[in-house]
């Protein structure tokens, strides 16, 4: 945190200062580690197991927050009679389909409810990364299932859990990660001794924690103990994810995501939403309690933000007009598709896949196979010189006389130069005042796409063909102002937070977003972010002014609520937990929740409510149902439905490992979303034969001084001197053993490439004792590539492409490779070297992993 | 330049009966120093923006003379960031005054060795030209059991995440318009 996000990081330095304990865990001794008070290395990949260690070291102590888990959490909810764990089927959870591997969860279901809830198939939810559509609410499951208060029937969450977490102990988290026993139970001890009634701690991931092939099931492992200790709605508990760029919270909320449309809301897929209703019954599952009951609201105020006029009750709002899904679309995908030759055009906006995402050589050669290409950016960027300027310019893979894209790039307008929302990490939106018309020809992207759609439908206009009709019926007249007839960011805010269609009156909350078609909203989570007219998001009290929410101070979604579910901050009565952990409590007196931030809940449903069973939508939640974007309004221990790869996070080990699971004969995650394809060869896996050609594990991160692929620092003098070269980084013992020096060169090596590096050795990587050897590790930063002002080798092309599969995100944070010293070779002969290594490891293009390694099932 | 004045013009004579006895601030002002403003100070224009580099989300302050940006500086009323930046939010006014920066369109025809110039209009037009004939290329009406598809899978999109909420909003909305579905980002990687 201290290197990524250094500015946050001060707040940890004022909790420490207040006397918190700091834990920082991680592959490499960074910034953070310096000034934490406890500093635990740990193997790259093994995050799972150490994570439910913790929960096996609550639930074998009794330490869980006992009346918190019960009234909060589906502790006690019963589940399915169906239910077989990995623990009986050697790393499978019930319900796997060998075939597709993908799960049948119907086993997974609350106990009676087997035939309930999703009812397509998990096969497509893996496709269309369907998960991600949680961010903002749970899936549907039934509100009322039968429950045991005491803990104690064998089939309740609680038990399961228990039994599933319990080889989890200090030695084999030990055996796993490589953390001695001792410092292992320090940590966990600390952890649950600092929660509970009068004190809560903080759970802080960055989001390489995604980039794994079971990447969510980390997070949920996280959120498990938070629930478990009661350190989730409550101020200075939380899971708190802490993402790498300005807006990339925005990019999901609004997002441009081939599965979603703003809000959550699932694009839609040719078999499963067939109908307006199907789509809208698929979100707000017609049984379920609680917020998300009123979908067709938001589903009929998106459309008619879309297509305005045109889209009546009649019409279902132009529901026709969306286009479909039929699979995975993803970014990756894409890719594949264009060495395949299958698309286009592609569009680059502030983005640069050459250096940024996996398998760089990929990206390169499917660029070079498109009829067009068009680059947005700042600077000449590594996406927009692929042809003159790449690693396969070098190797004679990419000539450029031989290449047909086509390639336009258009300058952008910098963050200064244009006015507009970011989205930060905490959900916050704040507003950007624009200081100074953007130089020459750069324009924003607000300009790019406003401007192209009106060319677009000018060159339409007249067009009788029914798929012209969705361009020009768009509402798309924004008002545009100044030399550049720049279109007004404001407008486009006011649309996304809603208006009444016949007053245009902004709207305030969700709630009166309606499904008649009276009005528009843009992105219904954004509701508010306009109220009564003012930009909310502008809003710039000065700190010293305010109370510890900061609420004068932008405008968090939803309902500029601070604390997610901070119903959880007051214990069931409604009464806060301790005097120091006030929050949010009911006030008898008033008759409503008060606090210091907005209740996230009812303002004036008392704690006692009950509803009548089966009651379902906003009614349906009882008084002391906290988390209220769930189904069942309970935090889930134990995820019934909505989930691809299980119920309970597991320990499966990366997709490439020199370590056999010693947990399970299945190694890996089976649901894995792969792409076997010769242009993505990977690196044989323990226990696999010639595993040992890659025998490290390498991950990589961030500096301070440099930002994702380069494009925004290795072009700026400063931060190019502050961090002038690529580097890798060992341990004294590996160099050593591999005979590296101090500041001299080395290349590393995997099935896909072989990159040159400046090695740094320091003692910052520790060799770990992993299952009774000794597991050497080396780290590389991300950012460098063959422009800008300091250049080098990317680290992303070590890396081949394998997806978690509930939201397709690749994992790139941990594989294994070789480190040899000096340079690496060049032109053809690097080819050949690479090629060297894949015969000795045994690939060849007809060889596919072995995924489903276990016989059970 | 009267006997006193060039007495008080001593550093040490300032610095032993001023306000600055360690000699490190006043004291040991130069006329010139003295003489400075902060580009602050006297600034046309400030606007309050924020840090375009990671997800934190601290307060700028940017400052604007003779249309440049002359200084880009923490924003001390954020209750976020209290005003610090850290090495990347600093180097700011670099990422937007750059003299790297590209600020005119460049054009590479297929097969071609190099980039040639291009007006922005004529660029905007040659886009709009190749997605319409893209999109006709491929469209795609129904699947084989009839059931819409309204979409092209000729077209790809890949966003930063320094994209504004807006900016994606309408990214989004004209794509989908167009059929386009293969819109990602950043927050897919
Ligand atoms: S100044 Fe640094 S910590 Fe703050 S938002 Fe910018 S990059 Fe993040």
């Amino acid at each position: 945190m201290a290197e990524a996000h250094p500015v946050g990081f001060q707040w940890v330095m004022e909790a420490k200062r207040r006397g918190a304990r700091v834990i920082h865990v991680d592959p490499r001794f960074t910034r953070t580690s310096a000034v934490a008070d406890t500093y635990v290395p740990i193997r790259a990949g093994s995050d799972i197991a150490f994570l439910g260690g913790v929960i096996n070291y609550i639930l074998s102590n009794d330490l869980d927050f006992r009346e918190y888990v019960l009234a909060y959490t589906n502790a006690s909810t019963i589940v399915s009679e169906d239910f077989r764990d990995t623990e009986d089927l050697d790393g499978l959870f019930s319900g796997f389909d060998p075939e597709k591997r993908t799960y049948d969860p119907s086993s997974w279901h609350y106990d009676g409810h087997e035939g309930e809830g999703d009812r397509q198939d998990t096969h497509m939810q893996r496709e269309t990364a369907s998960a991600l559509q949680h961010e903002s609410h749970g899936p549907g499951v039934p509100s009322d299932p039968d429950r045991d208060e005491t803990l104690q029937h064998p089939r309740c969450v609680y038990q399961i859990l228990k039994r599933h977490y319990a080889r989890y102990t200090p030695e084999v988290v030990e055996r796993i990660c490589g953390v001695p026993r001792e410092k292992f139970a320090d940590v966990a001890r600390a952890w649950a001794e600092n929660s509970g009634r009068e004190r809560t701690t903080s759970l802080v991931y960055s989001v390489g924690w995604t980039q794994h092939s079971v990447g969510v099931q980390y997070i949920r492992a996280g959120a498990i103990i938070q629930l478990l200790l009661g350190n989730a709605g409550r101020p200075g508990g939380g899971v708190m994810a802490l993402r790498g760029h300005a807006s990339i919270q925005g990019s999901t909320d609004i997002p441009t995501l081939f599965n979603l449309l703003p809000g959550y809301l699932p694009m839609p897929h040719h078999e499963q939403h067939a109908t307006y209703a199907d789509w809208v019954d698929s979100i707000s599952h017609p049984e379920q309690k609680g917020f998300w009951h009123d979908a067709g609201a938001f589903c009929a105020s998106l459309l008619k933000a879309y297509w305005g006029e045109a889209a009546t009750p009649d019409n279902d709002f132009c529901y026709g007009y969306l286009p479909r899904l039929t699979g995975d679309h993803g970014t990756y995908q894409q890719v594949f598709n264009m060495i395949d030759g299958k698309i286009k055009g592609y569009f680059l906006l502030g983005q640069n896949p050459a250096v940024g995402s996996a398998h760089g050589k990929a990206q390169r050669l499917g660029m070079a196979n498109l009829d067009w290409l068009v680059v947005r950016d700042l600077f000449m960027i590594e996406s927009a010189t692929f042809w003159k300027n790449s690693p396969e310019v070098e190797t004679g893979e990419i000539v450029p006389e031989e290449c047909r894209t086509e390639v336009f790039f258009l300058p952008a307008a910098s963050h200064v130069e244009k006015e507009g929302t970011f989205t930060q990490t905490q959900r916050l939106l704040q507003w950007r005042e624009k200081a100074l018309d953007p130089p020459g020809d750069a324009r924003s992207e607000l300009w790019f796409f406003y401007h192209l759609g009106r060319i677009i439908r000018e060159k339409l206009a007249g067009s009788t063909l029914r798929r012209d009709r969705p361009i020009l019926d768009l509402a798309w007249d924004y008002p545009t102002h100044g030399e550049h007839a720049e279109p007004s960011a404001e407008t486009v805010l006011k649309e996304i937070n809603g208006y009444e269609v016949g007053s245009g009156s902004p709207l305030s909350t969700f709630g009166e977003l309606k499904d008649d078609g009276s009005t528009v909203g843009g992105c219904w989570i954004y509701t508010g972010v306009y109220a009564d007219g003012v930009n909310q998001a502008a809003r710039r009290a000065p700190r010293e002014e305010q109370d510890v929410a900061a609420h004068q101070w932008g405008w968090a979604w939803p309902a500029d609520r601070r604390i997610l579910y901070n119903r959880a901050s007051a214990d069931p009565q409604g009464r806060p937990w301790s005097e120091r952990k006030k929050y949010v409590w009911w006030d008898a007196d008033s008759g409503e929740w008060v606090g210091h931030d907005v209740p996230d809940f009812e303002k004036t449903k008392p704690p006692s409510y009950r509803p009548e069973p089966g009651t379902p939508g906003v009614e349906g939640i009882a008084g002391d149902d906290a988390f209220i974007m769930q189904g069942d309004g309970k935090g889930w221990l134990f995820v019934p439905a909505g989930l691809i790869d299980g119920p309970l996070p597991t320990h499966y080990e990366p997709v490439e490992s020199p370590v056999t699971n010693p947990l399970y004969k299945q190694q890996a995650n089976p649901t894995r979303k792969v792409y076997e394809r010769p242009d993505n060869p990977l690196n044989p896996s323990a226990p696999d034969p010639h595993a040992e050609v890659f025998p490290y594990v390498f991950a990589v991160s961030r500096l301070t001084e440099h930002h994702t692929a380069g494009g925004m620092s290795r072009t700026l003098g400063h931060l190019a001197e502050l961090q002038p070269a690529m580097f890798v980084e060992v341990s004294p013992d590996l160099a050593a053993e591999r005979g590296l020096t101090h500041l001299g060169w080395a290349h590393v090596v995997t099935a896909r490439a072989a990159i040159e590096a400046r090695v740094l050795v320091t003692d910052r990587l520790t060799p770990l004792r992993i299952d009774g050897r000794v597991l050497h590790q080396i780290w590389l930063p991300y950012h460098w590539g063959s422009e800008g002002l300091t250049t080098g080798d990317s680290a992303n092309d070590l890396f081949g492409i394998t997806l978690d599969p509930n939201v397709l995100i690749q994992e790139s944070k941990v594989g294994t490779c070789d480190i040899r010293p000096g340079r690496r070779p060049t032109g053809k002969a690097l080819l050949e070297y690479v090629e060297g290594y894949r015969r000795r490891a045994g690939i060849t293009e007809e060889r596919r992993a072995p995924i489903v390694t276990t016989d059970e099932g | 330049m009267g006997v006193r004045t060039w007495i008080e013009g001593w550093p040490v004579y300032r610095q032993l009966t001023g306000t600055d006895p360690l000699g490190r601030g006043a004291a040991a002002q130069s006329p010139r120093s003295k003489g400075l403003t902060a580009r602050t100070e006297t600034a046309d224009s400030m606007a309050r923006s924020v840090c375009p580099y990671c997800a934190v989300g601290c307060g700028q302050r940017v400052y604007v003379s003779d249309g440049q940006v002359t200084q880009i500086e923490g924003d001390p009323d954020s209750p976020i960031s209290r005003g610090r930046l850290c090495p990347k939010g600093s180097a700011s006014k670099s990422l937007v005054t750059s003299p790297l920066r590209q600020t005119k369109v460049r054009y590479r025809r297929p097969y071609s060795t190099e980039w040639e110039d291009l007006d922005l209009d004529t660029a905007m037009d040659m886009i709009a030209d190749r997605v319409i004939a893209a999109r006709a290329a491929s469209w795609e009406d129904a699947d084989d059991e009839g059931r819409p598809l309204n979409r092209t899978l000729g077209i790809s999109s890949l966003g930063g995440a320094t994209l504004d909420n807006e900016e994606n909003y309408l990214i989004k909305k004209l794509f989908t318009a167009m059929g386009a579905i293969q819109i990602e980002n950043q927050a897919r990687i």
